[in-house]
């Protein structure tokens, strides 16, 4: 993405940028990403269509450090129920860490400290009384790698139902086969429900993660580059299965293919540097954004 | 294409080409590695080699000195003698001939110069006697008698009416061992448990109470039972003893002279110099037969050592029992619950160093922890009675299930280590799809983490068993013994006993090769249960070898 070379030349203009900007407080800086790598403040372009939609899941003012390093700055959004929002940027700009945060999967990692909320239909996520386990239940997600247990293609699908103790064989068989269907995998693998999961194609395992994440019917579906490790053939299914979610998930997912935002998400967020920086209807962030950097960055001129 | 009208950017050597290749390194390595097999093949095959081959009958040899003394053994050994020796007389060496002539000779072995030889020959009748005690004979048999009266008269006579009565015979007395061994023993059993009732009773409820009396009729009750049954038994052993007894086998040893053999008092006796192939490999399988199945006779450098089988089968099965959980949920805490600190550091080199401590603390440690401390513990609760009416202790001394606790705080660190690596092979995002389906972390450890690192922990209690099935040192503290021919498992209530004390093949191999009076005789046994030990290891490590490889087959991705 040539993010190294753009980096360097931030770096070179940071000083007298962020000079200037210092010099004169209360003016715009002129160009936002410098202004950001240089650690300013700057309100994130958030359009008025995506304030209207009702949220599933509203991120308030979240900030996250990995021990002294902050990684997310104040992000501030909310997401749509029931549409496709994509969070695009460059590589290390903490899409993953946002993404992880909304499941508190960051919990796990023990330098991990954070303010601010985030609210899923109204109940705050962050709260201690909030029970972790109970919460990642109404949430799926799908990882960059793909991730399959060591168990059969059925066990690794109806993992969530399993732990809740569900036994019954009819629900189960039910939900596999819908799950899998829902995943465009099912015809591969019906003939071979009780083989290892390990043994799919790494496109295969992607899908079968899909799979596993839509099982338990979540309210919010998180896809981090869920297609990073796919052919174009594998790519197009599970792009086809997310327009088939669009309107009944609740889909948040992180890509850095451009095309693929734009084809199949309702709302775009562009973020840099831990900070959101523009939001709207995928439509105009890439027709007629607000924000110049914005165009350079979908546009393929910059990250 | 031209190379050589281009500027050559990167210098090359000869030298820094050939570590490119790795080639030194791939020698180095591979030599490594044919050394250490070349090492372990040469061990392995010395031992079945030798070990296997103890059974084997070997011809036997009249040996005539010069002198007139006769001679009559297998030779075992032969090694030239002093370079100047052989130079002055012609002759290449010495031999050593094991006799078989101990009650005359007081030897089992006895060298012989080549240059004091007069004749050698191979009598066809030459015969092995295995005896029940006293060792082998090696002579010509002569005679079958009864009493006075001669059954058979003659080699080619004698070997015929042995053949058919030699196995009656042999019957009988297994019958009446049996009868002393099981019968009489029970019955034993039985007035021991009336004694321990009365001393319980006198315990419960005072000396001279209601109850003690009542148990002691009820004791006294039993004894006239109990006798009115040895009677019975006496009577049908002395029966089956007065058939053998008359039964005599007269032999001619080397010396000439005629040596009786009570018929029932002969294990086996075979003619090496006449057997066949097929008669050889009879003898050889019936030995085989004998060392697996039956007691140690002798010393135990005869006879069979089926208790140490199943003594050192069961010691590390159960020692597998208890290390194989006890050290799974300690690394389980190590690496899953317990924080990243000092704490946890210091703990981990702490077990590291547990597996670098002298096993024989260990021992002295199970002794002293188990036995005085937890057996006698057991002991004053619910032995009482034996602990006052024998003296003797039950679990507050050596036994089997103290040395397969000793044995499993000693291999706790092997399965601590490997669990631990095990544990940290699994991918973390593993875990954190477990996690983000709502699993808890129990969940996340039992369905993911453990099955997933099941193949490694395999392999940890691998090494254990096979550091345990091998140790001897500790098992000397807490509960081997040279001779313990009662199973901890048999037919008497309740069935179990794990107290008991028990053989083990690898103190066997202590006790048969350094220990024995008779140690030069007993090396060829030593080879053989040195084989068998190692037979049963490989035996209990390819079961657990296969288990793992099914185990991972279905956790190893078949793609790249
Ligand atoms: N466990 C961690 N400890 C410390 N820093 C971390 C950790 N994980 C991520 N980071 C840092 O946080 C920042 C954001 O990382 P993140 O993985 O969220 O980026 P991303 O946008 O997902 O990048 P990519 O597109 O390459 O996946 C990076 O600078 C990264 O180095
Ligand atoms: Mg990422």
């Amino acid at each position: 993405m040539g993010s190294g070379a753009s980096m360097q030349s931030v770096d070179r203009a940071r000083q007298d940028i962020a000079s200037e900007a210092v010099s004169r407080p209360g003016e715009p800086p002129q160009d936002r990403l410098i202004a950001v790598a240089a650690g300013l403040e700057v309100e994130a372009e958030v359009h008025d269509g995506v304030l209207k939609e009702p949220p599933v899941l509203e991120i308030d003012r979240f900030n996250l450090w990995y021990g002294t390093k902050q990684a997310l700055h104040r992000i501030t959004m909310p997401i749509p129920l029931n549409k496709v929002t994509a969070l695009v940027g460059p590589s290390g700009c903490g899409k993953s860490t946002l993404l992880r945060s909304v499941n508190r999967l960051n919990d796990l990692v023990q330098s991990v400290r954070i303010t601010g909320d985030m609210r899923l239909n109204g109940d705050s996520i962050y709260d201690p009384r909030m029970d972790v386990i109970e919460l990642r239940k109404r949430m799926g997600m799908v990882f960059q790698k793909p991730n399959p247990f060591p168990m059969s293609i059925y066990e690794n699908v109806v993992y969530s139902l399993r732990i809740d103790g569900e036994t019954s064989r009819g629900v189960l068989d039910e939900v596999c086969e819908m799950s899998l269907r829902g995943a465009a995998l099912w015809d591969e693998v019906k003939d071979r429900l009780q083989d290892s999961a390990l043994g799919l194609s790494g496109g295969q395992q992607q899908r079968l993660c899909i799979a596993r994440a839509i099982a338990a019917e979540p309210e919010v579906l998180l896809l981090d580059e869920p297609c990073s490790a796919l052919d174009p053939i594998a790519t197009g299914k599970v792009e086809d299965l997310i327009q088939e979610l669009r309107g009944r998930y609740s889909v948040l997912i992180v890509t850095h293919n451009m095309q693929q935002a734009s084809r199949s998400s309702d709302y775009t967020a562009f973020m840099y540097l831990g900070r959101l920086i523009e939001y709207g209807a995928t439509t105009d962030i890439f027709t007629k954004p607000v924000l110049r950097e914005t165009e350079a960055y979908v546009t393929g001129r910059f990250g | 294409m031209n190379s050589e009208s281009l500027p050559r950017r990167r210098a090359r050597s000869g030298h820094a080409n050939l570590t490119a290749h790795g080639e030194p390194w791939v020698w180095l390595t591979a030599s490594s590695l044919a050394l250490a097999i070349a090492m372990i093949v040469g061990l392995l095959s010395l031992i079945a080699w030798r070990g296997l081959a103890t059974f084997w009958p070997v011809p036997l040899e009249l040996v005539t000195l010069a002198d007139g003394r006769r001679v009559f053994g297998e030779v075992t050994e032969r090694e030239p003698l002093e370079p100047t020796t052989a130079a002055i007389a012609g002759h290449p060496g010495r031999r050593l001939v094991r006799t078989g002539d101990f009650d005359a000779s007081g030897n089992h072995f006895e060298w012989i110069d080549d240059t004091l030889i007069a004749d050698i020959s191979q009598p066809e009748w030459a015969t092995v006697v295995e005896r029940l005690d006293a060792g082998r004979l090696h002579g010509i048999p002569r005679r079958l008698r009864h009493g006075d009266r001669v059954v058979a008269e003659g080699s080619v006579d004698v070997g015929e009416a042995f053949a058919r009565e030699h196995p009656i015979a042999r019957g009988r007395l297994l019958r009446a061992v049996w009868i002393d061994k099981h019968e009489r023993g029970e019955l034993q059993r039985q007035r021991h448990a009336a004694r321990l009732a009365v001393v319980q009773a006198g315990l419960d409820a005072g000396a001279g109470s209601q109850r003690q009396s009542e148990a002691e009729r009820r004791e006294r009750q039993l004894a006239g039972e109990i006798e009115r049954r040895e009677q019975t038994l006496d009577e049908e052993t002395a029966k089956l003893r007065g058939e053998n007894a008359g039964w005599v086998v007269e032999f001619e040893t080397a010396s000439g002279a005629s040596v009786p053999v009570p018929l029932d008092g002969i294990v086996r006796a075979w003619q090496p110099n006449r057997l066949s192939l097929a008669g050889n490999l009879g003898v050889y399988l019936s030995r085989w037969g004998e060392f697996l199945g039956d007691d140690p006779r002798e010393a135990n450098s005869a006879g069979g050592v089926f208790p140490a089988i199943w003594g050192t089968v069961t010691m590390t099965l159960i020692m597998a029992i208890f290390v194989a959980p006890f050290g799974v949920l300690a690394a389980l805490y190590l690496r899953e619950y317990a924080g990243r600190g000092p704490v946890t550091t210091a703990v981990r080199v702490a077990i590291n160093n547990l597996a670098g401590v002298p096993s024989i603390v260990y021992g002295a440690f199970g002794l002293g922890f188990f036995c005085y401390v937890v057996g006698a513990g057991i002991d004053d609760v619910f032995f009482k009675a034996s602990l006052v009416a024998d003296g003797q202790p039950t679990f507050g001394t050596g036994g089997l299930l103290w040395a397969s606790l000793t044995l499993a705080l000693l291999t706790l660190p092997v399965v601590i280590v490997a669990t631990e690596e095990a544990l940290s092979a699994v991918p973390n995002s593993m875990r954190e799809g477990s996690y983000a389906c709502g699993a808890g972390k129990w969940q996340t450890i039992r369905r993911i983490v453990l099955p997933r690192a099941l193949p490694g922990i395999m392999t940890g209690l691998i090494l254990a068993m096979a550091r345990g099935a091998g140790e001897v040192a500790p098992l000397m503290l807490v509960g081997v013994k040279k001779l313990a021919v009662e199973l901890p498992v048999d037919g008497t209530f309740p069935f179990v006993h794990p107290e008991r004390e028990f053989m083990h093949l690898a103190y066997l191999i202590y006790d048969v090769g350094f220990q024995s009076p008779n140690s030069q005789a007993a090396r060829p046994m030593v080879f053989t249960i040195t084989f068998l030990l190692v037979a049963i290891i490989a035996l209990l490590n390819v079961t657990a070898i296969w288990l793992r490889s099914r185990l991972r087959r279905r956790f190893v991705s078949q793609h790249f």
